[in-house]
């Protein structure tokens, strides 16, 4: 049996006490109405050029004409939007602060001037309201998710009946112990999403909807009702599938057959089919309608192999510190040679998806589509490729070599920038469409992940202290106890 | 000095490991061992060195995605920089997912050919090449030890006897 020491348990304390603070904080600290802008934006007069991104690549006035819909950015011409990353940093400063954006549109009647600057500084104080919001959702999405991707693996494992990993399985039982927990705060968050708490989704808000017939078209699928039940079903579903999962697990210790193993294994198919048609939904709910006027047909395989891959490198890190805390003897360095691999073959999967989605749209520049990769070149330069250096070259040259995937500095050291990596992933998905080129890793970013990260580890290794380590009855169990590669 | 060879054939996989740690803890030098088919474990029971072939076919990739990059630089952006449906070709960076799929496959291609090929010489084969096999049950379902010998024939041969083998042979080699 495993004990929680008191050391961690104060630890994941602490750090979620430091991310309540600094969540709250990001509340704070956010603008409450245009005036508080207004005074922002004559500060950034004086100093950053972090407006001027924007304004000029994306056109002028053209920007702001689409506050309603909040990032739609409309490119100058098709042909100059791969180097307009470049441009967007370069040739800019010397153009269009908040000021000179005035005088290039001084021809207008004055009239008309007075409402275009009191729009751009409702978008702005949209953007900066959506800021903490935004982060608390970026960090919730990430925690509730790769628990999901470690439930996924795990009943990959029991349909496939795997031969090395039933030692692995009250450690992958133990990470989605965490499911519930992010389940109901996410859930929480949808709702106070639809209460219009905040403008995370501008499809929730009527007045958008009522203005803009790309939106009204798909209010069909996109509305507040079904949107929230499809939500509960599907968190319902996967916690259904964890509770009796674990429950049949530890039945089958104490049984004289193997009827829960074989029980755990119908389930086990049927949640993955659930699973596979969930989780492409999922994918259209909670992270595509963010930029409503856009659709991508393999999503949901992208934030799926973003979360797989997360959630194995998760199984790999938790093995590794109860393996070197003394608990897992059974586990060898086999067992994590190949959860190593598994981490290096998703990782290249993910790129696989992430190029394919990008070249793609890249190679035939429709508009329509183009504009999300055009905001997120030009806004989240860094973010965007650096996600891919993080996830794909690191990995790829890291994890290749056999003997690295069994040492364990090199696994962690592998496995934090990988998880790092795909939390600026979600960042990338999320951010561009609530907050546009307002964005920053500061304390509202940082202090979420420290919460979740706080009450995750609280909650994992609380759930891991309450049963055996190692399954007894499992039909694999001697096999994967003597596990050689 | 002649030189004289011993063939001890074994006709199971675990009678043949045991009877190789057997040999190893003896000193007595293996020359080779022939087997049917690819028994795990042995080239560590033998103490053979682990290949390198891993590491000739990452720097083979290295060189496929180098001549393929060079390649499409010269061709696509230095030599003749058309318009071709309004793909950017003012420098590689600018038009590279367009090529990453050929940097791909050249890559792969580098890796496995030239590894291939590294695996043919470095264990020399080739078409017409003359088989090598001294027992022609090697091939079906027996296993043989070579083991040299040293002035200590009659030692070696009740040896391997009771290492299991079903056959124990001395061959004069050319």
């Amino acid at each position: 049996m495993y004990t929680f020491s008191s050391k961690l348990k104060n630890l994941s304390i602490i750090l979620m006490a430091l991310g309540l603070l600094g969540i709250g904080y990001g509340f704070l600290t956010a603008p409450k109405d245009i005036q508080e802008v207004e005074m922002i934006l004559a500060a950034e007069d004086h100093g950053g050029h972090g407006e001027a991104k924007n304004d000029v690549a994306t056109g002028g006035a053209e920007a702001h004409d689409a506050v309603d819909s909040h990032n739609e950015v409309v490119p100058a011409s098709g042909a100059d939007m791969a180097p307009a990353a470049e441009v967007g940093h370069n040739e800019v400063e010397s153009h269009s602060d908040v000021a000179e954006f005035h005088a290039v549109v001084a021809g207008h009647d004055v009239a008309k001037e007075a409402a275009e600057h009191e729009e751009h500084l409702t978008h702005v104080l949209h953007q900066l309201q959506n800021k903490p919001w935004a982060a608390f959702y970026v960090a919730c999405l990430f925690f509730l998710l790769f628990p999901l991707g470690v439930l996924a693996f795990y009943a990959i494992q029991q349909v496939a009946q795997a031969g090395w990993s039933p030692v692995l399985f009250r450690v992958m039982q133990g990470i989605t112990a965490f499911l519930p927990y992010a389940s109901v705060i996410f859930f929480v968050f949808l709702i106070l999403c639809g209460l219009h708490f905040n403008h995370l989704f501008i499809w929730l808000d009527p007045e958008v909807v009522a203005h803009d017939a790309l939106i009204a078209t798909k209010s069909g699928y996109l509305n507040f009702p079904f949107w929230i039940a499809r939500a509960a079903f599907f968190l319902g579903g996967w916690n259904l599938y964890r509770y009796y999962s674990a429950k049949n697990c530890l039945s089958q210790d104490e049984s004289n057959d193997d009827s829960f193993y074989k029980k755990n294994f119908n389930i086990s198919a049927g949640f993955l089919v659930f699973f596979i048609v969930t989780e492409s939904i999922m994918s259209w709910d909670w992270i595509m309608s963010i930029d409503p006027h856009w659709f991508s047909t393999l999503f949901g395989w992208y934030v799926l192999s973003s979360f797989f891959v997360s959630g194995i490198t998760v199984i790999a890190l938790v093995s590794l510190y109860l393996k070197s805390s003394g608990y897992l003897e059974h586990v060898n360095t086999s067992h994590i040679h190949d959860l190593a691999k598994f981490m290096f073959g998703f990782s290249i999967f993910w790129t696989y998806l992430w190029f394919s989605q990008f070249m793609l749209i890249w190679y035939a520049n429709i508009p329509e589509e183009i504009t999300y990769f055009i905001t997120r070149i030009e806004m989240y330069n860094l973010p965007f490729f650096g996600a891919v250096v993080m996830n794909f070259v690191f990995p790829i040259l890291i994890l290749i070599n056999t003997d690295f995937k069994r040492i364990t500095w090199i696994l962690v050291m592998a496995g934090v920038v990988i998880l790092a990596g795909h939390y600026i992933d979600f960042f990338n998905m999320v951010m561009p469409g609530t907050v546009g080129d307002r964005w920053f890793i500061g304390v509202s970013e940082v202090a979420s992940v420290l919460f979740f990260l706080g009450l995750f580890i609280y909650v994992v290794f609380t759930a891991l202290a309450k049963s055996p380590l190692l399954p007894k009855r499992n039909p694999y169990i001697e096999e994967s106890k003597h596990f050689h590669y | 000095m002649s030189n004289k060879v011993i063939y001890a054939i074994y006709n199971d996989d675990d009678i043949l490991m045991d009877a190789v740690r057997q040999t190893r803890a003896a000193h007595h030098h293996i020359e080779e061992v022939f087997t049917p088919f690819p028994v795990h474990g042995l080239d560590k029971a033998m103490g053979l060195a682990p290949t390198r072939l891993a590491i000739c076919s990452f720097i083979y990739g290295c060189i496929g995605i180098t001549f393929a990059t060079w390649m499409m630089n010269y061709i696509m952006i230095q030599d003749w920089p058309q318009d071709i449906g309004g793909k950017p070709s003012f420098s590689y960076i600018e038009n590279m997912p367009a090529f990453v799929p050929i940097m791909f496959e050249m890559t792969v291609f580098f890796a496995a050919h030239l590894m291939v090929i590294t695996f043919y010489m470095r264990s020399k084969l080739w078409p017409f090449k003359q088989a090598e096999n001294p027992d022609v049950r090697t091939t079906d379902d027996h296993f043989l030890m070579e083991v040299a010998v040293h002035n200590n024939e009659e030692e070696l041969v009740s040896f391997f006897k009771s290492t299991g083998a079903v056959e124990v042979k001395v061959i004069e080699k050319h």
